[in-house]
């Protein structure tokens, strides 16, 4: 039985100068559904969003909504007609309280006064229909991250209640509070609201979607019942290639092949205070070392001190036999080391500078300022990297805020390629990028280690530490448990190592 | 040309709408002022209202330069007036002028020699600027907290230098600094040339253009990066005060006496808005010098556009901010489009 169609767009096409970001594409919501809009990054599904809430005008095509077309210019006018939006990042302001937040810019008022009561009051009642029982007039920033998230649904849907879209709003939260957000749609989706979602969470669009649509390249791949489409071959329509899993036996190999090697860089017995307690590190080359653990197990603290960002309070570092200090990012780098951090956004990307400037940025500041890269020899460069690691830009000077997530964190990859570390830290490469770059940046790993390179891998989907790890150290408390090799590294033995240290 | 590339940088289209202010504001005096183009030659020197404002522009300029660099980190800097006045108090002290005569001929003679009285007088500036950059990347002050301080404290400490009087110098070579004439122009037109040259020679043909843009847009990824961000901010900061300190130089020399109240008063004010009228971001980031340059230009020649056409001295002020404000709108990209929409609708 087919539910009834609140909304369709039928023959999106939009072009920026330069990219055709949607060509003849086709969608439609149900009443009463959720439907999951999935792609890799670039594909076109925040310009299919766009489109929709009003923020782009599109070139051709009709959108309808209950049968009427309409067309709202900005993203106030498709509010109106009831389309809300609540974005990945939460658009609400910190510092008001709850209520205030909810209906700012529309407060009820009596005799000519903001009526206090009434907001108050409506403000609990909506929230206490997405079961969320808090104290309305508190401000916003004393709640954790999925209560504000809720907040800005609960503002949303007071505003309007036909059409919900969510744009990756689970990517700050936890999984707690995944469920909670998971309990509210259901609710809201019982009574009839056709909500959008976009997710790069493949379990998570299986929990909650009734309905798929894939985009690729701007282009429709098709509209599916979830129950129709299998996780392979939801990657396969993405991805646009039949995707096969390489676990292999490489690692076997490689184990044999890197028992005899010696570890060149060791971290002994590192101690910061509320960081990490007493721990040692090895590593080798052409080894992969994966961290895993929770937040807040100590594995990105770790990496922190490693890389000289954060200082120990104890502990020395031995780089080939040779006592070192690494008190700054700049020493780590002057001893070929190269991170990743884990906040691409507030600690690797450089957002107004070009592709080429991010690229070159920490090899040149290990030159030094006056040691200039001739600019051509720069292009060469961030051209060459653009090229090896499939880098979507339409050239090297394009400004690398204007990049997709997964692009971005390959514009950091790059900037540390091109220094040629002999130890990379990569802090969570994956996370926020969709799963073809996931699946390209681990390949691309698992490739740098065969050439010698040895890499520090952090993630915290465990499926990704046991596909590229030669060797896992397990944390928890800020504390070593232990480590794992061979055949031990497995899903089950990690969780189990983590179950049993934290009783 | 091999250079075009690097051309095709300065002359980025942001300079563009500041030049075409600038040659309006040119066209006006064309029109109202007679003679403002005309230039003379008297005793070998170029004489003209254009000589003119290239040589009273040049203290903001040289000012707007080190501006330009700290607004780039995300900064600002309104101690650079005071810093002036310190620093022309400090000089003007050193050198002064003993009278003697020799000969039966009167002249005066400098108490400590200029070249040392200069160098220390510099580095009293450039230490102003340290001093901000200590506050702002050591203790983690904002910057127009930290600068506020010398705002105000700097002009007690200029008076206290000058003992609140004005200092007159009467060594007559200093006097060359503001006042002379090299070649047939003015000597300043030259020291702008070499700060604006060596300045841009800096930071556009070494990597200290990026290291300095990477610091302002995202200071915690530029360090991660390697750049030291804290020591480069605070280099940039002492940078400033010795701009202030050169344009300190210019001032004190061109007037030959140093006022501890009213030296370099609401220079911060000008430099930031030369700034802006060039196009640098004051939420720090890409910056363009010579679009500084242009912007200081652009409001010394307001300024003397409006002596010059006889705008009653009460309505001075409103005049110049109101060309001010329509030279940010004309700047505004997002103005531009209003007014371009508007157009295309009603056509």
């Amino acid at each position: 039985m087919e539910n009834e169609i609140v909304l369709s767009m039928e023959n999106i096409s939009k072009s920026f100068p330069g990219v055709k970001a949607l060509t003849n594409v086709n969608f439609r919501m149900f009443k009463g559904e959720v439907h999951a809009l999935m792609g890799q990054n670039g594909a076109g599904k925040s310009t299919l969003i766009k489109v929709l809430t009003g923020v782009y005008p599109n070139d051709t095509g009709t959108i309808l909504l209950d049968g009427k077309s309409v067309r709202a210019d900005t993203p106030l006018a498709a509010q109106k007609l009831g389309i809300s939006t609540v974005y990945q990042e939460v658009n609400l302001c910190a510092n008001l309280s709850v209520a205030e937040n909810i209906f700012i810019g529309r407060e009820p008022e009596k005799n000519g006064l903001i009526d206090w009561k009434t907001i108050n009051k409506k403000a609990t009642e909506l929230l206490l229909k997405l079961n969320i029982k808090i104290n309305v007039t508190e401000m916003l920033s004393s709640y954790s991250i999925a209560v504000q998230q809720m907040v800005a649904i609960a503002r949303a849907i007071s505003i309007s209640a036909k059409v919900l879209i969510l744009d990756e709003p689970t990517s700050s939260l936890d999984e707690n509070e995944v469920r909670l957000l998971f309990s509210v749609l259901k609710k809201l989706k019982a009574e009839g609201m056709a909500i959008l979602f976009v997710t790069h969470f493949l379990d998570q669009t299986y929990e909650i979607s009734d309905r798929i649509t894939v985009l690729r390249n701007g282009a429709l791949v098709g509209e599916y019942k979830v129950e129709d489409l299998p996780k392979m071959k939801l990657i396969s329509a993405m991805i646009g290639k039949d995707y096969t899993r390489n676990d292999g036996d490489r690692r076997r190999e490689n184990n044999s092949a890197l028992k005899d090697v010696k570890p060149f860089f060791k971290a002994e017995n590192i101690e910061k205070k509320g960081h990490v307690s007493s721990l040692t590190i090895e590593c080798k080359p052409g080894e992969v070392l994966g961290l895993a653990g929770l937040l807040g197990s100590g594995r990105t603290e770790i990496v922190r001190l490693l890389f000289g960002v954060d200082k120990p309070d104890k502990g020395e570092f031995t780089l080939n036999g040779r006592k070192i200090s690494i008190n700054s990012p700049r020493q780590a780098i002057s001893n070929r080391f190269g991170f990743c951090p884990e906040d691409r956004k507030v600690e690797g990307i450089i957002g107004d500078l070009t592709i080429r400037e991010n690229i070159i940025l920490a090899l040149q500041s290990n030159y030094g300022i006056f040691k200039s890269i001739p600019k051509s020899k720069q292009v060469e460069l961030a051209d060459k990297f653009i090229k090896a690691l499939g880098i979507k830009a339409t050239n090297s000077e394009q400004v690398v805020s204007k990049l997709s997530g997964g692009n971005q964190q390959k514009v950091i990859l790059a900037r540390w390629l091109v220094t040629e570390p002999k130890l990379l830290i990569l802090d969570e490469p994956t996370r926020g990028i969709d799963i073809s770059a996931k699946e390209e940046i681990m390949d691309l790993v698992i490739d740098l280690c065969k050439e010698g390179m040895s890499i520090i891998f952090i993630s915290s989907e465990l499926e990704e530490v046991v596909r590229c790890c030669d060797r896992v150290v397990v944390m928890c408390d800020r504390k070593k448990l232990e480590e794992l090799t061979g055949d031990d590294i497995s899903e089950e033995r990690i969780l189990h190592v983590i179950a049993g240290g934290s009783r | 040309m091999g250079k075009k590339g690097s051309f095709d940088n300065i002359f980025k289209s942001k300079n563009f709408w500041s030049l075409t202010v600038l040659a309006l504001l040119l066209l006006c005096n064309l029109i109202f002022t007679k003679g403002f183009f005309r230039i003379e030659i008297k005793d070998g020197h170029l004489f003209g209202s254009l000589i003119d404002i290239l040589n009273r522009a040049a203290p903001m300029i040289i000012i707007s330069i080190g501006m330009t660099l700290v607004i780039a980190t995300k900064g600002i800097d309104i101690s650079v007036g005071s810093t002036l006045a310190i620093t022309g108090a400090v000089v003007a002290m050193l050198i002064g002028g003993n009278l003697q005569i020799v000969d039966g001929v009167q002249t005066y003679i400098s108490k400590v020699p200029m070249a040392l009285a200069i160098i220390v007088a510099l580095l009293v500036a450039a230490l102003i600027g340290l001093w901000n950059g200590f506050l702002i990347t050591r203790v983690g002050m904002q910057p127009i907290i930290a600068t506020l301080i010398l705002s105000v404290a700097g002009r007690g400490v200029a008076q206290l230098l000058t003992n609140g009087q004005i200092i007159t110098v009467y060594y007559k070579p200093f006097f060359f600094i503001g006042g002379g004439y090299l070649f047939g122009l003015p000597f300043s037109i030259y020291l702008v040339a070499l700060i604006v040259g060596g300045t841009f020679f800096l930071t556009r043909k070494t990597a200290l253009g990026m290291f300095i843009e990477s610091v302002g847009v995202n200071p915690v990824a530029a360090r991660v990066s390697g750049i030291n961000s804290k020591n480069l901010m605070a280099a940039i900061y002492a940078f400033c005060g010795l701009c202030a300190g050169v344009a300190a130089l210019l001032v004190t020399s061109n007037v030959k006496s140093a006022d501890g109240i009213h030296a370099g008063e609401l220079f911060e004010l000008d430099a930031i808005l030369a700034v802006a009228i060039g196009g640098t971001s004051l939420a720090g980031g890409k910056f363009y010098l010579m679009g500084s340059v242009i912007g200081a230009l652009i409001i010394q020649t307001l300024k003397t556009t409006i002596y010059s056409i006889g705008v009653p001295p009460e309505i001075n002020l409103v005049v110049e901010a109101l060309v001010v404000f329509i030279v940010m709108l004309i700047q505004s990209e997002d103005f531009r489009k209003i007014v371009f929409r508007v157009k295309t609708v009603t056509e």
